[in-house]
């Protein structure tokens, strides 16, 4: 093999993250003495800094690969980028009091949460199978061991070795397929792999069993029925800004793992993948929307809410395999990307308004804590209630718009039964958000204590709950970087 | 026979007698010891097969690092063999079946035409080390996933520290350099006193 000097500028950012990583690691060792808030401060720098290399970086949409073609720098993985460096922040931020009163807060949560961070950039940049596969790992890895960080706690134990196994189960099954693939074409490079499989050069059930073993793993990532049992353990027993940062990166980072693998790699075989997606995708948006129903504790309703939202991004998914034309295929998978990047946004609202809510020794986790918000806070109720709105697709907030973009696609792609249904079980899923609304509002509270937060927190939550109200009245400037980013990847 | 085949049949020989040691001896450090020698056996054997690369990685890694560790386990923990043998009738049907399976899945994959091929590869020329060659490709085309496997590594020792790590409170230990820093006037107290008569 010919070896080029590879063009580092490209992936500046994550060796930025990388570097800056181990700082935070000598820091948080050596320097304790000179101040307890440095890994806290090191780590927002990190993130605050990297966002600002991808950003300087968009200037130019062509894709262009380096390190061979093992990464890519396209406009899809920096958007993805941006979006993950945001739910890292607001994962910190909203987090630092939490982990304060817990005494968790400590340099190697920094590092961990870094990592993470660093595992899912590169996941999202990856174009061969070798090195999704470390970035994949590198995030779930560093996450297991956030879960666990609490360690003192049972339920946090009882989360991490859930996800560790069923995690490894699911790395199992991903490099399974992987090696299938690779047995039949003879090279990871995916620009390869998509070569041979709609040439069709190499074993076509080689190709149909490693791919059924990639969308497992898939499914896995992303949490969707049959592949969720972790989801609902894991939300509820990982400390709540874990919980909130697992809801929406690794979201994020699955997403570019299905567009790269199926999208990117096997489009040849998409009459294969697309069954496979419709079946996920309906019993998510099913399973997930009725569980919700009977969850009393709101972190495990949030994570039977994300399990049917993801249901809606392969929706979206499954719609790009179309006949109808470039515009149609196009369509479908910015709705996709579109949905994927709202539902990170209103996680990161809600899971920060479960943070809000908690303070020394009491976690703020049922959904009977929310009684009588309005009386408390009536300004935080009314961010709450935004919160659900959009979760619930209510029109005019940012979740309306992006239903309503899957839905678009999935009936132009000709199955409306399969829109028909989804809006039938999201009336469903309604009664589940609008019951936090209520109890807000209309229950005596409980308790009334008021809320401590500081003033950082309470300034980026609301901007956060607000623009899902305001990006739901003028939902054009997000929805076109979401099509920009996807005419310009593929 | 060739010099080649005859040193093949004997490492194979070992390693598969090392390999029933495994299973049948009764003392659970012969059977980790059975254990390295079946990969010392098998370390050979890829010698023969030009492959001196994975060889020393068979040694250094699973000898050297792998099973000591395991040998470590075994005899700290007290294992009692009688009471591991127990249910060894009971489930002797269901291994059998299992066995017979993996026999027959063997089989079947080792005698289709899966795994043939065409020619035997061409040896390779004398001077040839497989171990530069990958340590060429591994530190130039594939040094980017070298380098995330390296801080996947930095991940698992984080984590690992970080999870077990315990300052304990609760036991006594002596600190040698306050020890050394000690001075009679912290151990000793003069006073003066009157002095007594009987």
């Amino acid at each position: 093999m010919e070896f080029e000097r590879p063009d580092f500028s490209l992936a500046a950012a994550e060796i930025f993250v990388a570097v800056m990583t181990l700082v935070v690691m000598v820091a948080g060792t050596f320097l304790r003495r000179i101040s307890r808030e440095l890994g806290y401060a090191l780590a927002q720098l990190t993130v605050i800094g990297a966002a600002f290399i991808t950003v300087f970086s968009v200037d130019d949409p062509t894709v262009r690969y380096t390190f061979g073609t093992m990464y890519v720098s396209d406009w899809l993985g920096q958007v993805l980028k941006l979006f993950i460096y945001l739910s890292v922040f607001a994962s910190l931020l909203y987090g630092r009091l939490y982990l304060i009163e817990r005494r968790l807060e400590k340099a190697e949560y920094y590092v961990l949460m870094l990592l993470s961070m660093l595992g899912a950039m590169i996941l999202v940049s990856a174009n061969n199978l070798l090195v999704l596969y470390l970035g994949l790992e590198m995030m779930t890895l560093a996450l297991y061991a956030l879960v666990a960080f609490d360690r003192d706690n049972g339920l946090r134990s009882e989360a991490a070795i859930k996800y560790f196994v069923l995690g490894a189960i699911s790395s199992g099954l991903l490099l399974y397929g992987m090696s299938m693939i690779y047995g039949a074409t003879g090279s990871l490079d995916l620009g390869v792999v998509g070569q041979a499989v709609s040439l069709g050069a190499g074993d076509e059930l080689v190709f149909k069993f490693g791919l059924a073993f990639l969308v497992a793993g898939i499914a896995f990532k992303f949490g969707v029925v049959p592949f969720h049992m972790w989801v609902a353990d894991v939300y509820h027993g990982a400390p709540t800004p874990v919980t909130l940062l697992i809801s929406s990166a690794p979201k994020l980072a699955a997403f570019a793992l299905a567009l790269r693998l199926l999208v990117g790699g096997f489009f040849g075989l998409a009459e294969t993948w697309q069954p496979m997606l419709m079946l996920l995708a309906v019993a998510s948006i099913v399973l997930g929307n009725l569980a919700a129903i009977a969850q009393s504790n709101i972190k495990r309703m949030l994570a039977y809410s994300g399990i049917s939202h993801m249901g809606f991004v392969l929706l979206g998914l499954l719609a790009g395999v179309t006949d109808g034309g470039h515009q149609q295929v196009f369509n479908a998978y910015s709705s996709a990307l579109f949905y994927a990047v709202s539902y990170a946004l209103m996680s990161l609202a809600s899971f920060g308004m479960v943070l809000l809510l908690a303070r020394t020794g009491f976690e703020a986790e049922h959904i009977d804590d929310f009684k009588g918000l309005n009386r408390r806070s009536p300004w935080f109720a009314a961010m709450m209630m935004l919160v659900m709105f959009s979760m619930a697709g209510i029109p005019f907030f940012l979740g309306f718009f992006a239903k309503f973009a899957v839905l678009e696609a999935v009936v132009s792609a000709g199955h409306t039964w399969l829109a028909v249904l989804a809006v039938i079980m999201s009336v469903i899923g309604a009664y589940y958000y609008l019951r936090v609304v209520k109890v807000m509002y209309f229950d005596e509270p409980t308790d009334r204590t008021a809320l401590i937060a500081s003033s950082e927190t309470r300034v980026l939550l609301s901007a956060n709950a607000l623009t899902l109200a305001v990006a739901g009245l003028m939902p054009q400037g997000l929805m076109a970087v979401c099509g920009y980013a996807i005419l310009t990847s593929f | 026979m060739e010099f080649q085949t005859v040193v093949f049949y004997l490492f194979g020989a070992i390693a598969v007698a090392a390999a029933l040691g495994v299973i049948l001896v009764r003392n659970p450090v012969h059977a980790a010891l059975c254990l390295v020698l079946v990969f010392f056996s098998s370390a050979a054997i890829w010698l023969l097969l030009e492959a001196e690369f994975l060889a020393i990685t068979l040694v250094l890694v699973y000898v050297g690092a792998v099973m000591v560790l395991f040998l470590f386990v075994v005899m700290m923990l007290d294992i009692n063999v009688d009471r591991l043998r127990e249910g060894f009738w009971s489930n002797l049907p269901l291994g059998l079946l299992v066995a017979a399976l993996l026999v027959v899945e063997m089989l079947l994959v080792l005698t289709g035409d899966f795994f043939r091929q065409a020619s035997s590869p061409p040896s390779l020329p004398v001077d040839a080390s497989n171990t530069e060659s990958i340590g060429r490709v591994l530190y130039t085309v594939y040094a980017y996933p070298f380098e995330l496997a390296a801080m996947i590594l930095l991940v698992a020792m984080v984590a690992a520290v970080s999870l077990t790590l315990r300052k304990r409170k609760d036991v006594r230990y002596l600190d040698p350099a306050e020890q050394v820093k000690v001075k009679a006037a912290d151990r000793l107290r003069v006073i003066s006193m009157p002095a007594e008569k009987e």
